[in-house]
């Protein structure tokens, strides 16, 4: 077999979808984050823009800490469920796997709308409140209500890495340390934590960046007056027709993702959830 | 079943509260859907049908599921295509190049939403693809096709390259290799790659929010609009339709998982 005849092939197989990818998508973002740089003249001017308008930091930090907010919380609800699926025996690991691919798989607009009805006044997380004395909270059309429907429609993306890296976890470490004299808690702690760390970076670098790009949720649940960066792009588009500007804030976006996934390294295939659990779910 | 296996009642409890608010969220969208007045008081006051009759009844909404239906067919059947054939290429080609390519072609899957929506609206827009079902297609194309790319590549990663070989040593032609080996081996990645893609183009909302135009809208569109302009209990209507095909789809695996083409051994 000629090598060369093989390189020549297995080019020729790749090359349809890397055009397509190339001139329809990279090209659109490389233009878009070009603009940024040369319009209205080349230098930085969008950028020294963008750190001096008071809005557009404002809206950047919120966006940063609604973000990690949701990231923070996703985990504490995340990982001891990720736990409890990795602990049991296949039938009920199965039925909880389940219950995170249903919301996984959903659509997102039929989510966000579930939540318009959850948040709306007089609605059942506002007699919720209610019922526990806390009358008079606005749900929708502020952060909070964005906070909380962010965090449960991004739940899934921090469940899947965490139980893929869990179920890789030798749980004969856990009763070495154990049969050793460690306590229950020392021995999760100096045992089965470190080596969950990698689901933890790949979910939370997941759910942050997803956070950071959100647009539909917010823009629903939300308000003009409290808007994440995602409305601050979709604003500077439709109704300034701001490209260069808009390209600005997406570099700033752009970088930050590409810095926290070299920090987590591992490549990308730890952030698709799905790619993982959708074979072989049998062994273990 | 030891100390250490022990499942505490504080974690069972904190695992029914998370079990909960995964899925609980996802059910108020029914009773809505069954309400008798155009609101969306929950629970309802009374019940009727009236808004699946809409729902396939009002060309507004059977215009756009039908152009869901299209956009996400045509996107899989390109996905699938493209991808696979991409993820044979980076498989045999291997080394820098295929790590370089790959990177390029999942890039669509890292890129922020609404970053790759503005960047592919600015540059349709000069190309006059707004508006028109080739942009849809095409937009849809580049932010599904990573997943196909992920899922064959993985396949891949766990077949056998001893039976390509096999296969050739007898005699068998490269085509009737692909056919007779690799494309078996592999199908499962992608039909998981194929599910992904027509997922990802139906649910997009955010690219399809720039390029749509009232003349062609998809269904999360048509949605989005809805929900932003009305109150029309439809859109409770569309989305119980949707959860109910959804809940088939996740509980497919359940029922064919039982294959005899698993990993010959458990490590």
């Amino acid at each position: 077999m000629s090598s060369a005849r093989s390189r020549g092939w297995a080019v020729l197989l790749l090359l349809p979808a890397l055009v397509v990818v190339l001139v329809f998508f990279v090209y659109p973002v490389f233009a878009l984050s070009a603009r940024s740089f040369l319009e209205p003249t080349p230098g930085f001017s969008q950028y020294v823009d963008l750190v001096t308008n008071e809005t557009t930091v404002t809206i950047l930090v919120r966006t940063l800490v609604v973000a990690l907010l949701v990231t923070v919380v996703t985990l504490l609800l995340a990982y001891p469920y990720a736990y409890l699926m990795s602990l049991f025996g296949p039938g009920m690991r199965t039925f909880l796997l389940f219950l995170v691919l249903l919301p996984f798989w959903s659509s997102l607009m039929a989510r966000t709308f579930a939540w318009i009805v959850l948040l709306q006044p007089s609605g059942p997380v506002a007699g919720f409140l209610g019922f526990l004395g806390l009358d008079g909270v606005k749900l929708l059309g502020s952060q909070l209500g964005v906070t909380i429907a962010m965090t449960q429609v991004l739940l899934p993306f921090m469940v899947l890495p965490l139980f893929n890296t869990m179920t890789g976890i030798d749980r004969r470490l856990l009763s070495a340390a154990h049969s050793m004299g460690a306590s229950r808690f020392r021995a999760f702690r100096t045992v089965y934590l470190p080596l969950s760390v990698p689901g933890v970076a790949a979910g939370s670098v997941l759910v942050f960046i997803l956070s950071l790009g959100f647009w539909v949720t917010p823009r629903l649940i939300g308000s003009p007056q409290q808007s994440l960066v995602g409305q601050l792009i979709e604003t500077k588009v439709g109704k300034l027709l701001d490209f260069p500007g808009a390209g600005a804030i997406s570099v700033v976006l752009l970088v930050i993702t590409v810095v926290l996934l070299l920090a987590v390294g591992g490549g990308v295939r730890a952030l698709v959830p799905g790619a993982k659990t959708d074979g072989g779910r049998d062994d273990g | 079943m030891d100390e250490t296996t022990r499942a505490g009642w504080g974690l069972r409890l904190w695992a029914i509260l998370v079990a909960v608010l995964l899925v609980a969220p996802l059910l108020v969208v029914v009773p809505i859907s069954f309400a008798e007045k155009r609101s969306f008081k929950f629970p309802p006051d009374g019940l009727s049908v009236d808004w699946y009759v809409n729902l396939f009844t009002d060309q507004r909404w059977t215009s756009a599921i039908g152009t869901s239906i299209l956009v996400g067919v045509l996107v899989t059947l390109i996905c699938t295509v493209l991808g696979t054939a991409a993820a044979l290429g980076i498989h045999r080609l291997g080394g820098r190049v295929a790590a370089l390519v790959t990177g390029v072609l999942v890039a669509p899957m890292i890129v922020p939403g609404i970053v790759s929506a503005v960047a592919i609206y600015s540059v349709y827009l000069r190309w006059q693809l707004t508006g028109n079902l080739l942009g849809f297609l095409l937009a849809h194309t580049v932010l599904a096709i990573p997943f196909v790319i992920v899922t064959v590549t993985s396949s891949l990663s766990t077949t056998d390259p001893m039976l390509e070989r096999a296969a050739a040593s007898l005699g068998a032609g490269p085509w009737r290799t692909f056919v007779r080996v690799t494309l078996p081996a592999i199908a499962p990645g992608v039909g998981a790659g194929a599910l992904f893609a027509f997922v990802t183009s139906f649910d997009e909302v955010v690219a399809a929010s720039f390029l749509q135009s009232p003349a062609i809208r998809t269904l999360p569109i048509e949605m989005f609009v809805s929900v932003t302009n009305e109150v029309d209990p439809t859109i409770a209507a569309v989305s119980t339709v949707i959860l109910a095909l959804t809940t088939a789809i996740v509980l497919l695996p359940a029922f064919t998982r039982r294959r005899p083409s698993q990993k010959a051994s458990s490590s």
